[in-house]
């Protein structure tokens, strides 16, 4: 469980990147925040495995506050908190499998990842991850061989391999075509749901916002302005959320060609 | 801002560059070439005999050296091997301590300032000093032979390496270490899994590439007493021996074309 008690985050060029958040997220919740770019949505998730330290409040996770988290602390939260990032951030000159395995880095002991020497059960997981997105046949690729889609995918398998309880989705989709976008969050989906775990995913897409999410956040101007399942959430919702009329490149489009 | 641009397009055409800039560099240039004629007259008027002399002279020089004294090639190639070998030894120690230099030079690794500013300054301070100036002072502490001229090369490859790759490392791209650090990696995992990978091609080609200036460098270190091929270089020299030297500067030239020609290939198979 993740519960941002009157978080807010003041960077140190002054801009406030969250003002008073108050939200709980429950364990197994898909939720997709929503809102335009420099709402906040980045800075909220980043705050969760503390990529960026919210400056007041707290923020609980597993009932532990995770604002006062240093050197070692912060490594183990960070193992349980997988994170999907918008340009994939693979090592492009690695081979796929070594990407993949990168997840394990925080389980496994420095000497050990440094000869890369993993535990025979890290590769097969990592092999294992792999085939859950269908991308096994490239394990000896290198990472920059792959198109974004696929590298995506590798980025998800890497997540995978970590085996958090958490998974943090900053714009997974937005550098990618309709049909591979709605492929890849429909492996976050299916993750979500067969492994229970926590899903947390940034998109400007309202139409890709509807059809995955069980919950929506929307942001703006780094306050927190609608939060509710899906079932409540119309078009009339989402141009609160963004202050103005929806028009067509809000919409990701091409829900029925994937 | 669209209002500006209008009135400008009705009138006449505007200038490429800005009237201002088009000042400066005009200023620039003038500046500069009064540079030139300045230097061009004060070292003209150092050199009184002008290149009338230096060309005959360097007939008489060149006829002396000439045929080369082919016959003590077996002699010398020891002295010359010492010289590769002094090379390959300093370049590698150097290559070694380049590395936790360059990290902590490198501003996107080393986020603690004071760290990052004093290991800079130390290695500007490095390369300031010239190679020979190095040998000079480490043959007065350790006397005539291989070891000064060693440590004397190591030190000076450790500038140029040190500043060259921890360039390499600013320029990498950053989101791969990102994604490590996010999933609870130590900097020293972060720093193999992320980084490493991105700068070894490099890092390879730039020792490569200071092995080869280590070569030549070493030739010019046996000359101030630091070992290896130059020493013999410097003693035959001294002796008027010169179709000797002339067989010795064949060998030094032989011997250099050909380490350029392989690390050359090694490079371009590695990039």
């Amino acid at each position: 469980m993740i519960e941002f008690k009157d978080i807010g985050l003041v960077y140190p060029n002054g801009t406030e990147g969250l003002k008073n958040i108050n939200v709980t997220i429950n364990d197994g919740e898909f939720v997709v925040m929503v809102g335009l770019s420099g709402a906040g949505k980045s800075t909220f998730i980043r705050s969760i495995n503390r990529l960026v330290t919210p400056t007041s409040g707290s923020l609980l996770i597993d009932d532990e506050d995770i604002l006062s988290y240093r050197g070692s602390d912060l490594r183990k939260l960070r193992t349980k908190i997988g994170m999907i990032f918008q340009n994939y951030n693979l090592v492009k000159r690695s081979n796929v499998l070594k990407n993949v395995l990168a997840g394990r880095l925080g389980h496994t002991g420095t000497f050990r990842s440094i000869f890369n020497l993993y535990k025979k059960e890290d590769v097969g997981l990592a092999y294992e991850s792999l085939k859950r997105v269908n991308i096994d046949e490239k394990l000896y690729n290198r990472a920059d061989e792959l198109s974004g889609g696929q590298q995506q995918r590798v980025s998800i398998a890497r997540v995978l391999t970590q085996k958090p309880k958490y998974i943090l989705a900053d714009e997974p989709v937005a550098s990618l075509d309709p049909p591979t976008s709605h492929q890849v969050m429909t492996y976050l989906k299916k993750i979500n749901k067969e492994d229970n775990i926590t899903t947390i995913v940034n998109l400007h897409f309202i139409d890709m916002a509807m059809e995955y999410a069980d919950r929506i956040i929307g942001m703006r101007a780094g306050e927190v302005v609608f939060d509710g399942p899906v079932s409540e959430v119309s078009e009339k919702t989402f141009e609160e959320i963004y202050g103005r009329t929806i028009r067509e490149d809000d919409l990701r489009g091409g829900a029925n060609e994937s | 801002m669209t209002k500006q641009s209008n009135s400008l397009s009705q009138g006449t055409t505007p200038p490429i560059f800005p009237v201002k800039t088009k000042i400066q560099v005009t200023v620039i240039f003038f500046v500069v070439i009064g540079v030139y004629l300045f230097s061009m007259f004060w070292t003209q008027q150092q050199m009184v005999g002008g290149f009338g002399n230096a060309i005959g002279n360097m007939v008489v020089v060149i006829e002396k050296f000439f045929p080369p004294n082919l016959s003590i090639l077996p002699a010398i190639w020891d002295p010359m091997a010492q010289t590769i070998q002094m090379a390959i030894i300093a370049t590698t120690v150097a290559a070694v301590l380049t590395v936790p230099l360059a990290l902590l030079s490198a501003q996107n690794i080393t986020t603690f300032k004071p760290l990052y500013y004093f290991t800079r300054t130390l290695l500007n301070i490095l390369r300031t000093i010239p190679d020979l100036v190095l040998a000079v002072v480490f043959v007065g502490l350790f006397g005539i032979g291989l070891f000064p001229g060693i440590i004397a090369l190591i030190i000076f490859s450790l500038g140029i390496l040190a500043k060259l790759i921890s360039e390499t490392i600013e320029a990498v791209d950053m989101n791969p270490l990102e994604a490590m650090r996010a999933s609870g990696g130590n900097i020293l995992q972060v720093i193999f899994y992320g980084l490493v990978p991105q700068v070894l091609p490099q890092f390879t080609s730039f020792v490569l590439y200071v092995f080869e200036i280590n070569i030549r460098a070493s030739v010019v270190l046996g000359l101030v007493g630091a070992g290896g091929i130059g020493l013999v270089l410097d003693q035959q020299l001294g002796f008027y021996n010169y179709p000797n030297a002339m067989a010795i500067i064949v060998l030094i030239f032989v011997v250099v074309l050909v380490i350029e020609y392989i690390s050359n290939k090694l490079r371009e198979a590695l990039i």
